[in-house]
């Protein structure tokens, strides 16, 4: 008997390649993909059903199609289009999770569970090492948005996991995503004309391609690997470290450092005209940066990224248009002074 | 590195293969330089390659890259044969020094440069916060190093100093000291209190310099990566008490540091530094100011309050920073991180190590300035 696979949250272009790449192993009998929306992503040979994960109906199809691999990445922090509102997506975090969990644990056929979660649970304070381990716990916790969701979800699978032992449960916490076609809050916040960030405060970012975050959910989604363990919570992260400072420069965009407050109020308005969510927490993340480890990752989920966290940039840094200050036109600037000084 | 006078100290010493020792020893940062490309201007061939990251280099760069590298090898001997103007008003081997400097600075502009996971900037460290420190650290405290070889050549390492002078320039003395007279030419990793991540521009430059916060976790990670970590358990009970318990340690916490190196097996090396508890003799502390401004506490000293922002130019005392033999803590069980019975007799050890060469410097000492 194949395997029978079934994928929430479709209409996102993540899962939309997440789907595309499943097919190509080939050890699944059939895919279900399933969201409130018809996808605007191609699914291969996925089957899409139109279904909302906060209605019980979730349930019926994982009883009537024999289900035993779900993977959940209906877990976000933005709206899927503009029009999106954030209730509704805090209502698919939170209530969606419950509501598929629940709808799991009485599904019998159901043997494997993989979450997509994120980094956001740690929150970031100066007060938190400098860096997270799968088992820190934050010492402020996040009070709100996205974060918080993130956490809550966090709740709900390890409850589930107490009371379904037999599935194997695989949480993955996503540093923020980035490559030439995310569609993350922080790519969107890179595609800025100008950076602004907050004064006297230079984060710690760590970014992990969208390739590399695909094939990890490929990974954890099939059946582990000899030696390796796929159950369990995962931080997944490129090696390395970029500062904010450092992103700009090699994006070629200035930075507008400004006081915290006046940032607050900056953010808040940006995201009325909308033209970036610049929500509290990315405003938190922009102020104090996080950084995870990830030694359980390569260790025990047996998962080796391909790009580190400076060539996830770099190749996301391609895709854009040249900023104002490309860094190859300084670069030159600073040889033809070379040459002068040199001759002179 | 402008300061012509020590050009041919560093001559001397790049030629006999780069020894230690002396005042005006960076040898880190000039076994980097060196290693960029031995003082020539090849650095600025070498750079476009390493400035691949973004917006992949295309023709007319690199075909620069390849000119610039061509008539380096073709400028150096020329510039070397004949004495010409600018070599006698810049100092001999200006050029060299400028290449460096600009392929440094093309390096900064198109941010390809690293950092660890814990931020930490080892060649803005090298080339400018040293360099801004070092000359408080030479020429106002006149800061006199002993037993720096006491800290292990490779290896994890853990520094307990004692703490004091009402703001930190003790630690950043005590990395001076390390980075500069090390024979291994060891950075220190400094553990430093929350209050500094919590302000801005302070916490920024707090984590290029390679502090981080003063936690088990991060002291963990450090001693297993074999750095050199420093830390000063008194904390704000030391660096806040008032002159007239100068020298005298306070309590060391729960010594936490203890069995943080036992579970890395690192030595813990005591150290003492003299000076810096009279840099700001605090005869005063406001509590009111300090809890309305959200310090641990608010100094008064004859200057602060009274004379503004002069008030905190520190007094010229003389230092000694005196590093004792290290105490080996890799004989231990497994366990025995646990036992506070062991924890306590170990903080116990390392505290009094640390008085008895307190007072035994202070004996020695001839006077608080000289």
């Amino acid at each position: 008997m194949g395997r029978v696979v079934l994928v929430t949250g479709a209409g996102r272009q993540l899962t939309a390649r997440f789907i595309r790449r499943v097919q190509r192993d080939g050890d699944i009998d059939r895919l279900i993909a399933v969201d409130v929306q018809p996808p605007a992503h191609q699914l291969g040979s996925a089957e899409f059903i139109a279904a909302d994960i906060r209605q019980p109906a979730i349930g019926r199809l994982l009883a009537e199609h024999h289900v035993d691999t779900v993977v959940h990445m209906d877990v976000n922090g933005t709206p899927i289009g503009p029009r999106g509102s954030r209730t509704s997506v805090k209502e698919t975090n939170v209530i969606g999770t419950m509501q598929l969990l629940g709808a799991c644990q009485k599904a019998p056929s159901v043997r494997r569970l993989v979450v997509k979660s994120s980094t956001n649970v740690y929150g970031s304070a100066p007060r938190d090492p400098a860096v997270f381990v799968e088992s820190t716990v934050a010492k402020a916790l996040p009070s709100g948005g996205f974060a918080k969701d993130a956490v809550e979800v966090e709740g709900y699978v390890r409850g589930f996991a107490r009371r379904r032992p037999d599935v194997s449960v695989t949480v993955l916490r996503f540093a923020n995503i980035l490559g030439p076609t995310a569609d993350t809050p922080l790519a969107e916040y890179f595609k800025l004309p100008v950076l602004p960030t907050v004064f006297g405060y230079d984060p710690r970012l760590q970014f992990v391609h969208e390739d590399d975050a695909v094939e990890v959910l490929a990974l954890a989604s099939g059946e582990p690997r000899r030696g390796s363990y796929s159950a369990g919570t995962f931080n997944i992260a490129g090696g390395g470290v970029l500062l904010l400072s450092q992103c700009a420069r090699r994006l070629g965009r200035p930075t507008a450092p400004m006081l915290l407050p006046a940032i607050r109020w900056a953010g808040s308005a940006l995201r009325a005209v909308g033209v970036t969510d610049f929500s509290p927490e990315q405003i938190r993340l922009l102020t104090h940066g996080r950084v995870v480890r990830t030694s359980q990752m390569r260790e025990m989920l047996g998962f080796t990224p391909m790009f580190t966290t400076a060539e996830a940039f770099g190749d996301f840094a391609g895709s854009q248009p040249p900023g104002l200050l490309p860094p190859r036109t300084l670069a030159g600037a600073v040889d033809r002074l070379q040459e002068a000084v040199r001759h002179g | 590195m402008a300061d012509a006078k020590v050009i041919p100290f560093d001559d001397d010493r790049r030629g006999a293969g780069g020894r230690t020792s002396g005042r005006a020893g960076r040898p880190a940062a000039r076994r980097r330089a060196r290693e960029r490309g031995d003082g020539g201007l090849a650095p600025v061939g070498e750079v476009p390659g390493a400035a691949e990251g973004p917006g992949a280099p295309t023709g007319p760069e690199t075909a620069e890259g390849a000119t610039g590298g061509g008539t380096a090898s073709a400028g150096t001997p020329g510039s070397s044969g004949e004495p010409p103007v600018l070599d006698r008003l810049l100092g001999e081997g200006w050029d060299a020094r400028t290449a460096r400097g600009l392929s440094f600075l093309r390096r900064r502009l198109t941010g390809e440069y690293e950092v660890d996971d814990f931020g930490y900037d080892a060649e803005l460290t090298d080339a400018v916060l040293m360099s801004l420190v070092r000359p408080l650290y030479e020429k106002y405290f006149r800061v006199e190093v002993r037993g720096v070889e006491n800290i292990p050549a490779d290896g994890g390492a853990l520094v307990v100093a004692n703490h004091s002078g009402t703001l930190p320039w003790d630690g950043l003395m005590l990395q001076v000291a390390v980075h500069d007279h090390h024979p291994a030419e060891r950075t220190l990793r400094l553990l430093a209190a929350d209050l500094v991540f919590m302000l801005p521009v302070v916490n920024e430059l707090a984590r290029k310099a390679g502090h981080t916060l003063a936690c088990a976790e991060d002291a963990e990670r450090l001693l297993e990566r074999g750095e050199v970590v420093g830390v000063m358990p008194e904390g704000f009970k030391g660096i806040g008490k008032p002159f007239s318990e100068r020298y005298k340690l306070q309590r060391f916490g729960r010594g936490g540091f203890v069995s943080t190196a036992l579970k890395a097996g690192a030595p813990i090396v005591p150290c003492s530094i003299v000076g810096a508890e009279e840099i700001y003799p605090m005869i005063g502390n406001s509590r009111t100011l300090a809890r309305l401004l959200g310090f641990p506490y608010f100094p008064i000293t004859p200057t602060f309050p009274l004379l503004g922002p002069l008030g905190a130019i520190p007094l010229p005392t003389k230092w000694t920073i005196q590093f004792g033999e290290p105490i080996p803590t890799d004989g231990y069980p497994q366990e025995a991180a646990d036992d506070p019975m062991l924890m306590f007799n170990l903080t116990d050890q390392v505290r009094e190590t640390i008085q008895h060469t307190l007072y035994k410097l202070l004996v020695q000492r001839r006077s608080v300035f000289f």
